[in-house]
């Protein structure tokens, strides 16, 4: 397997394409606005002295909708990616997926309760209504996570073995009751429930961003500082500690950085598949599993794939708009298929 | 220095080490000999620290194994293990790399480190090759030159310990690398090797530990070692003992 690009080509590639998803996820939808005017607003929004006149839609589209939607798409392709890493490197296996460890399906139910709950009780205050889905997926996801963490440990260590077959069995017992709770719904839930579990970038609102970008940037922060540590887990976890690493508390820090970061993204955007899986792959394909280049760019990747995905998302059927899970698993599923296949080739 | 004293371990309820002391010395290279299922690998496990001894101490530089920081501990106990799971396609050198983790010399001795383990290994030939596109005795040599890098250029206060480094080599690389071994404790680091290849152990080892069901059958020079009679007691194998033509060491001849 020969590596195709150098990093440096790798950021230069990556950055070129973020910045191109961003400026077209800006600029696309039901109202496509010229990219002059995309450009020259979306400046003007971030404080540069440029002459406002003409710009009033652009920069309203821009401000109230589009913004706040790029920056959510960013930040979940970002962390999605990254926590596939993560998992990635903590199960030893270029096939493992943030899933695993039951994260995405605790948020799932920790969201259904929310939906279904709020509906049947329907006592709910408006004003705490979207923050109490959100809060319920995040501590859903966490919550899970933390079970399958605690069942995989004996002795003072974690068997990452015991971990995912407690992650699979904790999965479809939390789908079983999301399962249970899609019967007891009524229509409308029903139909919040679906879309919800479909995943999309749909009402993006500053308020729902911003605990993400926290979590995104605290996750993209602390990661990197391990990535040497990361390298070394690969070998093996009794080789990683004869080379001096701490692994169970390199465990530890991986499982809760993809359960606050996928828990988070989860929690705003809803099921999300394939982005966690397929892109430190691809970036691996590129330029090799070396941690220290795989990191950064697979949140580049991330962040691009899933804004491009959006962006399909909303023009495919437009006016109508696609779930975004539904693009990424079309995308992302025969990609999985075509890696198996050349894996075995 | 390593060593352990009056060590007992036990796995699933089967005391599989039992009554051991044992010192490894600066400079020598110590073979451990036995059957299958004699113990070999669980006084490595217990020596590198991944396995807790029931009864009794190891010691590493006086201080309790399971008391060393990582890190430090890491730059004075290098260990190979008998198999390795690596499944990511890391440039060879780059695998090699990873054994200067524990230090923090500078980027450019770290090069020159690994550039030269890929040579005492012999697999310089191999650099900008695929992990996953190695051999399996071209793999086992690239594990080899890590943990060679790791405490290259091997010196008194370190320790390596071997677990089966020539299972999957051809006749001429198990001397080539059993001399970079050899080397390695010339230049004063002790090691320990497991070993199934009772020639090359009297060839290469300065001290010879027979195990046999957990206990230590004989310690000692390999002349005195691997004579019949403790061949026999241990391994059932009936065998002829002669002089190494030119050598002088023991050739050991199945009958």
């Amino acid at each position: 397997m020969n590596r195709l690009v150098k990093p440096r080509t790798l950021f230069l590639g990556l950055g070129a394409l973020c910045v191109l998803a961003i400026w077209l996820s800006l600029a696309l939808g039901p109202v496509s606005l010229p990219l002059i005017d995309t450009l020259r607003a979306a400046l003007r929004l971030l404080g540069a002295p440029i002459d406002g006149q003409g710009l009033e839609q652009a920069e309203l589209i821009l401000g109230q909708i589009r913004l706040p939607r790029t920056l959510l798409g960013l930040a979940v392709g970002g962390v999605l990616a990254l926590s596939g890493v993560a998992m990635q490197g903590l199960f030893r296996n270029p096939l493992a997926d943030p899933g695993l460890v039951g994260v995405s399906s605790g948020a799932a139910l920790g969201a259904a309760i929310a939906i279904v709950g709020g509906s049947m009780f329907g006592a709910v205050p408006e004003a705490i209504a979207p923050y109490l889905l959100s809060l319920c997926a995040f501590l859903g996801g966490l919550g899970v996570t933390a079970l399958v963490y605690r069942l995989g440990r004996r002795n003072g260590q974690t068997h990452v073995a015991t971990m995912l077959l407690a992650g699979i069995a904790l999965t479809a017992l939390a789908s079983s009751t999301v399962g249970l709770f899609t019967y007891l719904a009524d229509d409308a839930t029903l139909r919040t429930l679906t879309f919800w579990n479909l995943g999309s970038l749909n009402g993006a609102s500053y308020q729902r961003l911003w605990p993400l970008l926290l979590v995104t940037v605290l996750v993209a922060l602390w990661l990197p500082r391990r990535a040497k540590a990361l390298n070394a887990l690969l070998l093996g976890e009794s080789e990683a500690r004869h080379l001096g690493i701490d692994v169970e508390g390199l465990k530890r820090e991986l499982v809760f950085c993809t359960a606050l970061g996928v828990g988070a993204a989860v929690a705003a955007a809803g099921m999300i598949g394939f982005v966690g899986l397929v892109v430190p792959h691809l970036v691996r394909l590129l330029s090799g599993p070396d941690h220290r280049t795989l990191r950064p760019a697979s949140i580049l990747a991330g962040a691009s794939l899933l804004l491009l995905a959006d962006l399909v998302a909303r023009l495919a059927l437009a006016p109508a708009e696609l779930p975004i899970g539904i693009v990424t698993a079309f995308i992302g599923a025969p990609f999985f298929l075509y890696l198996l296949l050349r894996g075995r080739a | 220095m390593l060593r352990v004293e009056n060590l007992h371990v036990r796995r699933g309820g089967k005391e599989v080490l039992a009554g051991i002391d044992l010192q490894l010395l600066p400079g020598q290279v110590l073979g451990v000999l036995g059957p299958n299922g004699a113990g070999k690998s669980s006084l490595l496990g217990v020596l590198s620290g991944e396995l807790a001894a029931h009864q009794g101490r190891v010691l590493l530089d006086e201080q309790e194994m399971a008391q060393w920081p990582g890190a430090e501990r890491a730059q004075r106990l290098a260990v190979l293990p008998q198999a390795s799971s690596l499944d990511f396609a890391f440039r060879v050198e780059e695998v090699v790399a990873l054994g200067r983790l524990p230090h923090q010399s500078g980027r450019l001795r770290d090069a020159q480190i690994v550039d030269a383990a890929l040579e005492a290994a012999d697999v310089a030939h191999l650099r900008g090759r695929s992990y996953l596109a190695l051999s399996g005795g071209e793999r086992q040599r690239v594990h080899l030159a890590r943990v060679l890098a790791q405490l290259w250029p091997g010196q008194a206060g370190h320790h390596l310990l071997l677990d089966e480094p020539t299972s999957a080599l051809d006749p001429l690389h198990q001397h080539v690398t059993l001399q970079a071994i050899r080397a390695f404790a010339d230049r004063g680091a002790a090691v320990l090797i497991i070993l199934h290849d009772l020639n090359l152990a009297a060839r290469y080892c300065d001290r010879v530990l027979l195990l046999e069901g957990g206990h230590p059958h004989s310690l000692g020079v390999p002349a005195e070692v691997l004579r019949p009679e403790p061949l026999k007691a241990v391994f059932g194998l009936e065998v002829l003992v002669q002089k190494h033509p030119e050598r002088g060491h023991p050739l050991i001849i199945a009958r």
